[in-house]
């Protein structure tokens, strides 16, 4: 985005109906917003730091990491070493949210990634970095292949579960919850299936299921704990219990694990909840997430606090950076960030129409939902209505959403 | 446990990945011959790459930026290529900068890339970090003169030209008669078939003796026939062949080619045809004229001004024939009745020729390496 184009913009947002201060303080944001892109320079100092690395390169996992790298660079052909790389990146995609790390993997798997028949580990890695970049069906039809080939490889059946929960195909994804019966621990297994049937109308269940599960599951890893409660969180708000949500989410928060999943599930509940001061304390320190500085931004508007405009703009710059890639993963998060941040519905609207066509979990569905509910257009959500429909979700919120829009209707 | 982990995460994936993914922003402005260019590059993927954070701390400063500028150079420049006209456009550094995007700071290199002539057409190869993170983009801006383009580049779309001038008809027209020209000039098959049917041109068979033709107009008309028609028959297969209304695998046309020059040549020698070499002109144009094609494929036919160029083509290589016939026809005619001419010329210069296309024949034929170019 050019730097004039910010000025014009931020100028337009912060001027309406304020006085000489809001003139002053939007012209602040915009010198800072055109000094961030205005043009190149050259640092002062050469002690400056311009960035900071993610993993510095004396940690266990940076030395870990640079030994396989060797290791692969010595002899490429090594599946097994191939196979730990491209596992100990994309663990580190998901801790870090970056898909650098998703790049780097598929690298490692540079001699199997186009293989007809490639060895199965291989093919079950490459189906899940595909499915990262939502290549589904390319994703799928290597799932196909690894699970009739070994029907006991249980990562090959719970990511087919992932899939075909993101299609809303639930029956499908039940049998995969089924096929890990016996091959995967009872957290899984149950963690799965609870997964399927708090979607489906039956979060009562399955959040009895998955608590007792995991009173039972006494060795569980923290990570194993933070996913469990986490979901619970989530089945709670399905039921309307709000305050045993809350609950689960502070022990997951309690485990002081980094994980941005949480922190964004619990960030949206705290705005769902109307505490938006608590969301700023909470992700002040996290703008570098596009999905965090969103939900840090959401807060900070819905408190008329002055960094918002700042971080508008920053979420705008990043939503252009993608956009100029010919990015569609993040339009989930565009829509929500088009509807609530820049008031532009119609644009909010088509995002959620054309993420609907690409993912369908009550997220999806939620944001789809409210843009349509904004253009007055009951029948742009028709597909999403039907998925209610169909899947009997309960989620009060998205069920109150819906309503509203079929009062629309004629 | 760690697989059950990888079992639970799954569930959670298709959030989307908070972080932006790594692109390198490169703006080009094209004038002329010479291309500017400002290529801004992430210093996460350039440590990864090359290694900046020298002491280790996580921290890259401008002082360990700095010290490593001509790594980053080598490394990207190396990764980037410019071609226009058939030839590379080097690139050197100008100007190292820092910018501040969305999600960090990026390398700037300004780079000055000098082409041979003025840029018609732009390709770019890009390569960076294709080995490293095949996800990796470059975001592509091209401005020249009024207008600006994107593109995206990624290991699948690495190589992109660009059209920058519309070429007028009459450029067009020109630019590939000087193909055509280009062609014959370089074409050492082409040349040797035609000297093989003109050195003869200016003697006469006597009693199974070559002798010095008696006048100038005989000897110029033969040359003529032979010249208009080796043209008219490789205009013809080279339009077929340009059309796509024929195609001939390019072994047995490029064998065929030499195997007329043998023949050529050793007809100078051992007389079969001795009156209408304009026949075996024609006959074996045919040959020449899908090797010609073959060229003009390469160099890439424009769709809408397909007849144009084809016609500037062929008129090309026949301006190109008649320079070589007009240097040598004045010339032997002089000397024809020389020792120098009728044996060393004549006799000794059929032999190389045979010899050389015999050669070019074996190569050709079995895909072998043994002497040419």
């Amino acid at each position: 985005m050019s730097p004039s184009n910010t000025v014009t913009r931020i100028t337009r947002t912060s001027i309406i109906g304020t006085a000489i201060k809001g003139v002053l303080r939007a012209l602040a944001v915009a010198a800072l917003g055109a000094a961030a892109h205005a043009a190149p320079f050259l640092p002062a100092d050469e002690g400056a730091v311009l960035e900071r690395l993610p993993v510095r390169p004396g940690d266990p996992i940076s030395r870990e990491l640079r030994r396989l790298r060797a290791d692969l660079a010595a002899d490429p052909q090594d599946l097994d070493v191939a196979l730990q790389l491209a596992q100990r990146y994309f663990e580190l995609a998901g801790a870090e949210g970056d898909p650098r790390y998703v790049g780097y993997a598929e690298a490692a798997l540079k001699p199997w990634w186009s293989l007809e028949d490639p060895p199965l580990e291989a093919r079950v890695m490459r189906a899940i970095l595909n499915q990262y970049s939502h290549n589904f069906s390319a994703a799928m039809r290597d799932l196909d292949v690894a699970v009739r080939a070994d029907s006991r490889n249980a990562l090959a059946w719970s990511w087919r579960a992932a899939i075909h929960m993101v299609q809303a195909d639930y029956a499908a994804a039940r049998t995969d919850c089924e096929a890990l019966r016996g091959i995967e621990n009872e957290l899984g297994v149950v963690g799965c299936m609870a997964y399927v049937d708090s979607t489906t109308g039956r979060a009562a269940n399955a959040h009895r299921a998955l608590s007792e599960a995991l009173a039972r599951v006494a060795r569980a890893s923290a990570d194993e704990k933070v996913w469990a409660l986490t979901r619970l969180a989530e089945m709670s708000l399905r039921q309307g219990d709000t305050k045993r949500a809350e609950g689960h989410f502070r022990a997951a928060l309690g485990l002081r694990v980094r994980d941005q999943f949480l922190l964004a599930a619990w960030a949206d509940f705290l705005l769902d909840q109307n505490r938006p001061a608590e969301v700023v304390t909470l992700l002040k320190d996290w703008i570098r997430s596009d999905i965090l500085l969103l939900r840090l931004a959401l807060a900070e508007k819905a408190m008329g606090a002055a960094a918002a405009d700042e971080h508008i703009q920053a979420l705008t710059a990043r939503f252009d950076a993608a956009a100029l890639r010919g990015d569609k993963l993040h339009q989930q998060e565009e829509a929500r960030f088009n509807l609530y941040l820049l008031g532009q519905k119609q644009k909010a609207l088509a995002l959620a129409l054309e993420n609907w066509k690409l993912q369908r979990e009550p997220r999806d569905a939620r944001i789809l939902l409210e843009a349509a509910l904004a253009m007055n257009d009951p029948a742009a959500a028709k597909d999403a209505l039907a998925w209610l429909n169909r899947s009997g979700h309960e989620d009060p919120g998205i069920r109150r959403t819906a309503e509203k829009l079929k009062a629309l209707a004629p | 446990m760690r697989a059950l982990l990888a079992v639970l995460l799954s569930l959670v994936a298709p959030f989307a990945l908070a972080h932006k993914p790594s692109d390198s922003y490169l703006a080009l402005r094209a004038e002329g011959a010479q291309v500017a260019g400002q290529w801004d590059i992430a210093l996460r993927d350039l440590d990864f790459a090359v290694g900046l954070d020298d002491n280790g701390d996580g921290n890259i400063t401008w002082g360990e930026v700095k010290a490593h500028h001509a790594d980053i150079t080598a490394y990207a420049l190396a990764r980037l290529r410019l071609r226009s006209g058939g030839a590379d456009c080097p690139a050197d550094a100008t100007e190292h900068l820092i910018d501040d995007h969305s999600d960090g700071a990026y390398a700037v290199i300004r780079f000055a890339a000098a082409c041979a002539g003025e840029i018609r057409i732009l390709e770019i190869n890009y390569s960076l970090f294709a080995d490293l993170d095949p996800q990796h983009k470059g975001l592509l801006r091209l401005e020249h003169g009024e207008g600006t383009r994107t593109a995206i580049f990624s290991p699948e779309r690495a190589t992109q030209k660009f059209k920058l001038a519309e070429f007028s008809v009459l450029a067009q027209f020109l630019d590939y008669g000087r193909e055509g020209v280009w062609h014959i000039w370089i074409g050492f098959d082409h040349i040797l078939f035609l000297l093989s049917l003109l050195l003869p041109a200016v003697l006469v068979l006597r009693d199974a003796r070559w002798e010095a033709i008696g006048k100038f107009r005989p000897a110029f008309w033969d040359v003529f026939k032979i010249v208009t028609s080796f043209t008219v028959a490789h205009s013809i297969t080279l339009s077929l062949a340009a059309l796509s209304v024929i195609s001939l695998p390019s072994r047995l046309v490029e064998s065929g080619i030499a195997m007329s020059v043998v023949l050529a040549a050793l007809n100078n020698v051992f007389p079969l045809v001795k009156e209408r070499r304009w026949v075996v002109a024609f006959a074996f144009g045919l040959i020449h004229g899908f090797g010609f094609a073959s060229v003009l494929k390469d160099l890439g036919l424009p769709q809408g001004t397909l007849l144009l160029a084809l016609v500037g083509f062929n008129l090309g290589v026949e301006a190109g024939q008649l320079a070589i016939v007009s240097a040598f026809l004045p010339a032997a005619y002089r000397l024809r009745a020389g020792w120098l001419y009728r044996r060393l010329v004549f006799v000794g210069g059929s032999w190389v020729i045979a010899a050389i296309a015999g050669i070019w024949l074996i190569e050709r034929a079995f895909n072998l390496k043994l002497i040419s170019p």
